[in-house]
């Protein structure tokens, strides 16, 4: 994260890192949120919209608004806070949704990100068809029938799946990619509840079986969604990297601990050269990892021309590096590493759950040949 | 005497009508310092002795080097600002590193006054090109563990020089050297050195080629033997050259970015070189999927790499951060620069076995480079040390024994023991 941030972005800061302290503490999330449904309690949420957690990409005019005039970067002061705490509760789909729906005029859009600004309802995105993908690829494919649109298909994993109240739905049509806004009690839509491998979390399958929507429940044109999924998912990168160099620094600093005071054969394991080495190179790992996720926030805030292939190049980099740093922090722990009690395995799982999310390494790795592939061919 | 300086943007105008007027355009060997051969090689060094002369008749060389010298006495906006102006036409490209900086630029730092004046105008003239002798055969990173003596002959006061200096690029041409020996082996390792000036085609000093394993040949080997050097070519105190040997290798570091360098903006060093997409295109694999995940890969670390150089610098301007976090860009240079070699092999597939002799960069080549990935790992510093600068110096870990603290260098084990 940044080394220098105004006062006002160190205060967005802090609020958030002592409202999770206080609220979701390891001890709390290990033992009662456990076996929660939803893994928060309601009043969590929307204490968390209260401060601003789901504002940041929302335009002032839609009752949203960031504390820099960067939201992305604010969003990312928060995302970083929640990869440091292994918090609970669907920030990166709520904003996913929230910068979809803003500056759109219809009814149902205004409604549905009121809602979500407030913390009233969770809004979950269902990327049934993804820029990486070839067309025939797509898991959801929505088509016209009269004034109506019709979707059909199944996607896993989607987050907060049974808690949300609304999904932005992304699926293919013969003329391109569609997002259309589905309530939850649709007819049609059916959601399972999934086991998962982070604990926090929680993420179910959706499936639509002839879901029939109006078309004003269109974001954006039919057919021509594809530049709003792709900026829809540099937000999504953001947030994602920002929590994983937050659980990565977590898991650093614990294992950094733990080479100091752990003895053996007389020595501490910081004493070793070994050992050493690979804390140095997990060093140059976290820094480059902060480096790329804030050139990312930076970028996708600013809408540079560069935006797509920083978000692409820190999704990659840290999806990569954010799981072998925490598997590496699991080794040089031994045995205590991989079990419950211990709170290092709350990282890991954040950094490989993050991975997965919105583009493996591969096919963002794909996304920024496509450009590179473009970029050489006009030169 | 305080003279009026002449403003940066009168001084931009000036250069651009004289660069226009009596610079051509630029070089491929400007661009690289490779020549095809030894002759092509030796052409294009008396090329640049004439360009450096030119810049010096018209009032253009050692921008930051006092009048007194030679040089301009301007400051390192003047030089920035010739150098946005040079951007395209050829330049003496060969006089930027080690010349101007390390060698001058210790000169000037430590040099006496007849020292500066027998050699910063001749620098500036284009007569003499230096060569830094650091590195020796027997020590890598260890520099200050130099084991080339210089014994002082009782009856003249000149220095008896003895030993082997290494990696000295091209010095086979050049006309000087400054060197760093041991004068003193009763003293701990770093309070044992001193730095002398040495011209190097000369009887007692025989010059290697070194043969890299690509067949290239700029570095250099030297075998000094009873060299005799004046006190007055003595840079810096006796027993002083640690002193000295640090700023030397601070102003190595500072390289083509220092003030007294000359060279256009917008250059890139080394060979242009085929990017991962152009050897996917010429393998036939720009469709693959596994090709596009690799070139993307790579181009992702080469965003990373810059952005953690953002992210060093703006730390330091914060003062966050220890001088030592530079070590952790090095290392992840050395790391990236080492994957992206080895992906371009990849891309290049069996390809990459041969090539024909018009071939100078592409798919043909990857074998090769591949071959020489691990430089970028040694070259500057291993990644092993900034490994333990990092967990060091940065993390705060506990350091390495060493055999050579507090002891008389004398007593330094400098190999196995025998019985």
């Amino acid at each position: 994260m940044w080394h220098v941030l105004t006062s006002d972005q160190e205060l967005l800061r802090d609020t958030t890192a002592r409202f999770l302290g206080d609220h979701v503490p390891l001890s709390r999330q290990r033992k009662d949120l456990r076996r929660d449904p939803a893994g928060f309690d309601p009043s969590y949420w929307r204490s968390g919209a209260e401060l601003g957690w789901t504002m940041l990409l929302v335009g002032e005019e839609d009752g949203g608004g960031s504390v820099s005039g960067r939201g992305a970067v604010d969003l990312a002061l928060i995302a970083y806070e929640f990869g440091r705490n292994a918090a609970p509760g669907p920030l990166v789909d709520c904003n996913v949704v929230a910068s979809a729906l803003t500056g759109h005029a219809g009814d149902l859009q205004k409604g549905v990100l009121g809602e979500v600004l407030t913390g009233g309802a969770i809004a979950a995105s269902v990327l049934g068809h993804a820029p990486w993908q070839n067309p025939g690829e797509a898991a959801i494919t929505i088509r016209k029938q009269g004034d109506d649109l019709i979707i059909d298909g199944t996607l896993r994993p989607v987050e907060s799946a049974k808690q949300a109240g609304y999904f932005l739905v992304t699926g293919r049509s013969e003329s391109g990619m569609t997002q259309v806004l589905v309530p939850a009690d649709a007819a049609g839509l059916s959601v399972t509840g999934l086991r998962g491998i982070d604990v926090t979390r929680r993420f179910g399958a959706v499936s639509f079986d002839g879901v029939r929507a109006p078309a004003s429940a269109l974001v954006g044109e039919y057919g021509q969604a594809g530049a709003q999924v792709s900026r829809q998912i540099e937000n999504a990168a953001v947030m994602l990297t920002a929590e994983a160099v937050g659980a990565m620094d977590m898991a650093f600093a614990m294992t950094l601990d733990w080479a100091f005071d752990r003895y053996t054969f007389g020595r501490a394991l910081a004493s070793y050269q070994a050992l050493k080495h690979r804390f140095a190179d997990m060093k140059s790992w976290l820094e480059a990892s902060h480096a790329i996720a804030d050139a990312a926030a930076e970028a996708v805030a600013d809408q540079s021309p560069l935006a797509a292939e920083k978000a692409s190049a820190a999704k990659s980099y840290i999806g990569e590096q954010g799981p072998e740093l925490a598997q590496d922090c699991v080794q040089l722990h031994g045995g205590i590493g991989v079990t419950y009690e211990h709170d290092l395995h709350f990282f890991l799982r954040r950094v490989s759950l993050n991975r997965l999310l919105y583009g493996t390494p591969a096919e963002h790795r794909r996304l920024l040949a496509k450009i590179q592939i473009e970029k050489e061919a006009a030169a | 005497m305080s003279e009026q300086i002449e403003s940066v943007e009168t001084f931009r105008l000036r250069a651009r009508e004289w660069i226009k007027a009596n610079l051509g355009p630029i070089q491929p060997f400007d661009l690289t310092q490779d020549c095809a051969d030894d002759e092509e090689e030796l052409v294009a060094v008396a090329r640049d002795r004439a360009l450096q002369r030119k810049l010096y008749d018209g009032g253009f060389a050692g921008l930051c080097f006092p009048k007194e010298l030679g040089g301009q006495g301007l400051t390192p906006e003047h030089n920035r600002a010739f150098n946005e102006e040079l951007a395209g036409h050829e330049y003496p490209s060969r006089f930027t590193v080690p010349t101007f900086t390390p060698c001058a630029a210790v000169i000037m730092e430590f040099g006496t006054p007849e020292q500066k004046l027998a050699h910063i105008p001749a620098i500036l003239k284009g007569e003499e090109f230096w060569a830094q002798m650091l590195s020796e055969p027997g020590g890598g990173s260890d520099v200050a563990g130099a084991t080339t003596s210089a014994v002082r002959d009782p009856a003249t006061g000149d220095w008896i020089l003895n030993g082997a200096k290494v990696w000295t690029s091209r010095a086979w041409w050049h006309d000087w050297g400054i060197v760093l020996a041991r004068t003193n082996w009763n003293v701990p390792k770093h309070q044992g050195l001193t730095v002398f000036l040495m011209p190097l085609q000369q009887a007692g000093v025989e010059i290697r080629r070194i043969e890299r394993l690509n067949g290239e040949t700029e570095a250099c080997e030297e075998f000094m033997t009873d060299v005799r050097i004046p006190d007055s070519d003595r840079v810096g105190e006796i027993d002083g050259g640690w002193t000295v040997g640090q700023r030397w290798m601070f102003h190595e570091r500072m390289g083509h970015n220092s003030p007294y360098v000359t060279q256009p903006v917008g250059l890139s060093h080394g060979r242009t070189e085929a990017t991962p997409v152009a050897i996917a295109r010429q393998a036939g694999r720009i469709d693959d999927p596994a090709a596009q995940e690799l070139i993307g890969e790579s181009r992702a670390l080469g965003l990373v790499a810059s952005e953690l150089q953002r992210r060093l610098a703006s730390g330091a301007a914060a003062g966050k951060g220890n001088t030592d976090m530079s070590s952790v860009a090095r290392l992840f240079r050395g790391m990236a620069n080492v994957r992206q070699r080895t992906i371009a092999f990849d891309l290049a597939g069996a390809g990459a076995a041969g090539w024909t002799e018009e071939e100078s960069d592409g798919v043909g080549v990857q074998g090769m480079e591949f071959l020489m990935r691990q430089v970028s790992c040694i070259g500057g510093g291993t990644t092993e040390i900034s490994r333990n600068v990092i967990a060091e110096r940065v993390l705060g870990m506990p350091r390495e024994a060493s055999g050579d603290k507090g002891v008389a260098f004398r007593d330094v084990p400098r190999g196995p023991k025998r019985s």
